[in-house]
């Protein structure tokens, strides 16, 4: 569908958020939790922190959480039964409040879970969100979300847009059917507005690097390892980047509570040692060299062939959880000036 | 600052050492690890109060070792881990050269454990001032408190081990948590999971942690785990008088066992 | 595999539980979903993920030929904490299954060609649902040939079926042990799988290879094959990286871009060598 620019007020998207609250929606917005900015669940728009450039965290908990359920299952005299997760309990969640970049982040979680077998899990919980963007008007030294085809007000991946104009006013451009749905209930209080400025109001981020250039680098680099472990130097091989990562998506499953227990899945990252390691002791990825390749390339190189889409959005919250300060646009800078 | 570089141009030239470990630009302000391996890098050296990563980590890294010998550009914790990993026999005498910048910029070289033993009873290794005040207000919750504050903390965790890998002494190549037969700690970042997780980590650091805080500054998610270990520290030193990072021959209070010890229970 | 749910195992009645080595085990499994067992199919060099509700998954080839219906047989080595818990289990138990997954040996394009199968230890179940599978369609292939090796004597799996195909005349079967692995009655060779093969020095003509065996046996054997003369086309071989999920999603078992849950784990050496070393 064709975008549809409107302009909301305040208080009229305060009500819009007591509306879907009491349509039986969950709101997961940006919330201050002690001195750092994360996701959470609110009640009202007032809980709701705007100005932060970004979470710590992203919002891929929504439909990728840190642990969940895939089966139960239940022993008795030797005789087993399985128990599947019921989809239809899932919450719909409007997520609000999240930037463009981690609106992009869904379609390479997509591009994951559902290539070839989709997984009918994830599925059901991406079915039920409404995605509520809000357009950047800062950024910082770690966003790079225009060196990887977004934008600080870029619409994909948003049912809606808001952009905040100041003087409680917002831009609200309605993307999807969805998007168009979720605010059905304030129609009336939606005024078009033609003269609103969106690009005046957006963070300036300057491009560090083009995917062009970095596609055509990455393969030949693969094989110089003096690169990767210049690269990779002071990396400690913490999942930190993986898990505040809006698309890094892999996993492991862990069954617990016995033979009448529950089968798990919960976050991994391939920046672990011990990631790949087999029962034999060997292991593919030895070195966090390989590994930190491995994290690159995956983004990079393997996501757009295979799956035809970006693995990273430029978010930026990689670099800024990094204990020892990895730069990811700084990384790429070097491999789009490789020489291999 | 030049003291420093010309110190590290000068190793690196003698060939005294192969890597000189320090600091230099990081994003925005911030200070971020370097390694030198030549004269002609020494210039990308810094040293100011935004130094703050304990540096000691990189010397279990089996990549950074690799390298060769080692300088180490040394903040009063690093010095302390550098002891600490001696005594826990990780890191052999002469090994590695430790650089303490000073105030001023000097640069004091210490070339054994000897020396670094020296230096550290001068400087203050106790809590500062603003930690054990913090750690008081932390001691006023009843047991009650102390555990809902944990709870919440710890339902944060990521269990993204930021806190194990920025650790100097958490350097065992398969932690606890990774053993599987039998399944000591819950793999997932549930409640149990991270309960259980981090009173592990805390545990398996006292006696020995050296108060650098860098687990603290590594956690994503901004869990106060320093304080855990600031507890045992302080538990660790009120009942067996013990302060680790001191020496590089050292008795360690969780792993000594003394016939006039306190407890009873091993008799 | 449940189409459905791709995280939903099949349940499985172990029928039988043999004891290969003091170690290795091989499992029957039979559907306990009559319905479930008819609609299942496979092809031969597929693999599935073992589970043992409460301990876990793991992976491992299925070891039966798909010209033997009605059930399935894995065989596995206990090591870790799910093949220990699985190796504890007795005939009447049920576990999980998921599967089929991955790409299959092409049997068919290997009609009327030679075979040379070349395994080591552990390795021979994958191999075993291909040599059963052709031969129990033994018309429409040529020679057959298979080295097989493991550490000792006592390491050597499938005892029953090696002395039947010992027997057999339209098999030629070389079995070995690494030097000191033998025992007074070993009446095989003793040497390792590389120079044991580099020794019989089968022809290369008209011949398709496969090899399974540890990294290390396998790369020994591919240069004793390029000598031999065999085409890295005609060498097949198949890579066992860790996985969770078996299906592309959890990350662990690529090879660079490849995945071995989906695009393996049957491999030949002429794509092994375009692959980058990371398995």
């Amino acid at each position: 569908m064709a975008i549809e620019t409107t302009s909301i007020k305040r208080e009229t998207l305060e009500k819009l958020f007591s509306n879907w609250l009491s349509e039986g929606k969950r709101i997961l917005a940006p919330k201050k939790l002690g001195d750092h900015v994360d996701f959470a669940l609110v009640g009202s728009l007032a809980e709701v922190s705007l100005d932060q450039v970004q979470t710590v965290q992203s919002p891929k908990i929504a439909v990728f959480p840190r642990v969940e359920e895939l089966l139960a299952f239940q022993s008795t005299d030797g005789n087993v039964q399985l128990r599947e997760r019921d989809l239809a309990v899932l919450p719909e969640t409007v997520i609000f409040g999240l930037r463009p970049c981690d609106a992009a982040a869904f379609a390479s979680l997509k591009a994951i879970f559902d290539w070839d077998t989709p997984d009918k899990l994830f599925s059901a919980r991406l079915e039920k969100i409404t995605v509520v963007g809000l357009s950047c008007s800062r950024a910082d030294e770690y966003c790079f979300c225009t060196s990887v085809g977004g934008g600080p007000g870029a619409a994909a991946g948003s049912d809606i847009l808001l952009t905040d104009m100041g003087r409680e006013d917002f831009l609200l451009e309605i993307i999807s059917e969805k998007g168009r749905q979720a605010v059905r209930s304030v129609s009336a209080g939606l005024q078009p507005d033609a003269a609103m400025d969106k690009e005046s109001r957006l963070a300036r981020v300057t491009p560090a690097f083009t995917v062009e250039k970095i596609s055509s680098v990455l393969a030949a680099l693969f094989d110089d390892a003096s690169f990767w472990e210049k690269q990779s130097l002071r990396c400690l091989g913490c999942g930190a980047c993986a898990y505040v990562c809006p698309t890094c998506a892999c996993f492991d499953i862990q069954d617990e509570g016995g033979a009448s227990g529950k089968r798990l899945r919960c976050w991994d990252s391939c920046g672990f040692g011990l990631f790949t390691l087999h029962t034999s002791g060997h292991n593919p990825r030895p070195l966090q060299s390989q590994r930190w390749r491995q994290r690159l390339m995956h983004k990079f190189s393997y996501m757009p062939e295979r799956q035809s889409v970006l693995g990273c959005v430029g978010c930026g919250r990689c670099s800024r959880a990094c204990p020892v300060d990895m730069n990811m646009v700084e990384h790429m800078r070097a491999v789009a000036e490789a020489k291999p | 600052m030049e003291d420093l570089r010309n110190k590290a141009r000068e190793l690196l030239a003698a060939k005294a050492v192969q890597v000189v470990v320090g600091y230099g630009r990081g994003t925005g302000a911030s200070r971020r690890a370097v390694f030198i391996q030549s004269a002609a890098e020494a210039g990308e050296l810094l040293f100011d109060n935004a130094c703050r990563q304990n540096l000691a980590v990189y010397l279990m890294k089996p990549e950074v070792r690799k390298l060769g010998k080692m300088a180490l550009v040394a903040i009063p914790a690093t010095l302390r881990t550098i002891l600490q990993l001696a005594s826990e026999n990780q890191i052999q005498d002469l090994e590695l050269l430790a650089l303490v910048p000073d105030a001023s910029g000097a640069v004091t070289q210490l070339a054994t454990f000897a020396a670094i033993e020296a230096h550290v009873v001068l400087q203050d290794n106790d809590l500062s001032a603003a930690e054990k005040g913090e750690l008081q207000k932390y001691e006023i919750m009843g047991m009650e408190q102390r555990r809902q504050f944990w709870e919440e903390h710890f339902s944060r965790c990521l269990k993204c081990y930021a806190c194990r890998a920025a650790c100097p002494l958490c350097y065992c190549s398969r932690c606890t948590v990774e053993c599987n037969q039998p399944q000591w700690i819950p793999v997932p970042a549930h409640d149990l999971g991270n309960l259980e997780w981090n009173i592990m980590r805390a545990m398996h650091l006292a006696g020995r942690c050296i108060n650098c805080g860098d687990c603290s500054r590594a956690c994503p998610v901004g869990i106060p785990l320093h304080l855990l270990n600031q507890k045992l520290i302080s538990e660790v030193y009120t009942h067996f008088n013990s302060r680790s990072g001191m020496a590089a021959k050292a008795d360690h209070a969780m792993s000594t066992f003394k016939p006039n010890d306190a407890e009873d229970f091993i008799r | 595999m449940n189409a459905d749910d791709i995280f939903k195992p099949y349940l499985m009645k172990i029928e039988r539980v043999t004891e290969e080595t003091p170690d290795v085990k091989t499992l029957r499994l039979v559907f306990l979903d009559e319905q479930e067992g008819k609609d299942f199919t496979f092809r031969t060099g597929q693999f599935g993920e073992y589970s043992v509700f409460g301990e876990g998954e793991c992976t491992f080839c299925i070891a039966s030929p798909p010209t033997r219906q009605g059930y399935i047989e894995c065989t596995f080595r206990k090591a870790g904490r799910v093949t220990s818990a699985l190796a504890d289990l007795e005939a009447g138990e049920t576990i999980g299954f998921r599967g089929p997954y991955g790409n299959v040996f092409p049997v068919a394009d290997w009609e009327g060609k030679n075979l040379l199968f070349i395994a080591g230890g552990i390795a021979l179940p994958p191999m075993r649902s291909v040599i059963w599978n052709i031969l129990d369609r033994r018309d429409r292939y040529r020679e057959i040939t298979i080295v097989y090796g493991a550490r000792t004597v006592a390491d050597l799996v499938y005892k029953p079926e090696l002395d039947e195909w010992a027997g057999r005349s339209d098999i030629q079967l070389i079995t070995t042990v690494d030097p000191g692995g033998e025992t007074p009655e070993w009446k095989g060779k003793i040497g390792f799988v590389p120079a044991v093969l580099d020794k019989a020095s089968p022809s290369s003509r008209d011949t398709v290879a496969v090899v399974c065996g540890p990294p290390v046996m396998i790369k020994f054997t591919f240069p004793v094959l390029a000598r031999l003369g065999f085409a890295p086309e005609n060498i097949f071989t198949t890579l066992e990286n860790r996985m969770k999920c078996g299906v592309g999603k959890c990350g662990r078992c690529n090879v660079g871009k490849l995945f071995v849950c989906k695009d393996g784990p049957v491999f030949t050496f002429a794509q092994l060598q375009q692959m980058p070393q990371e398995y």
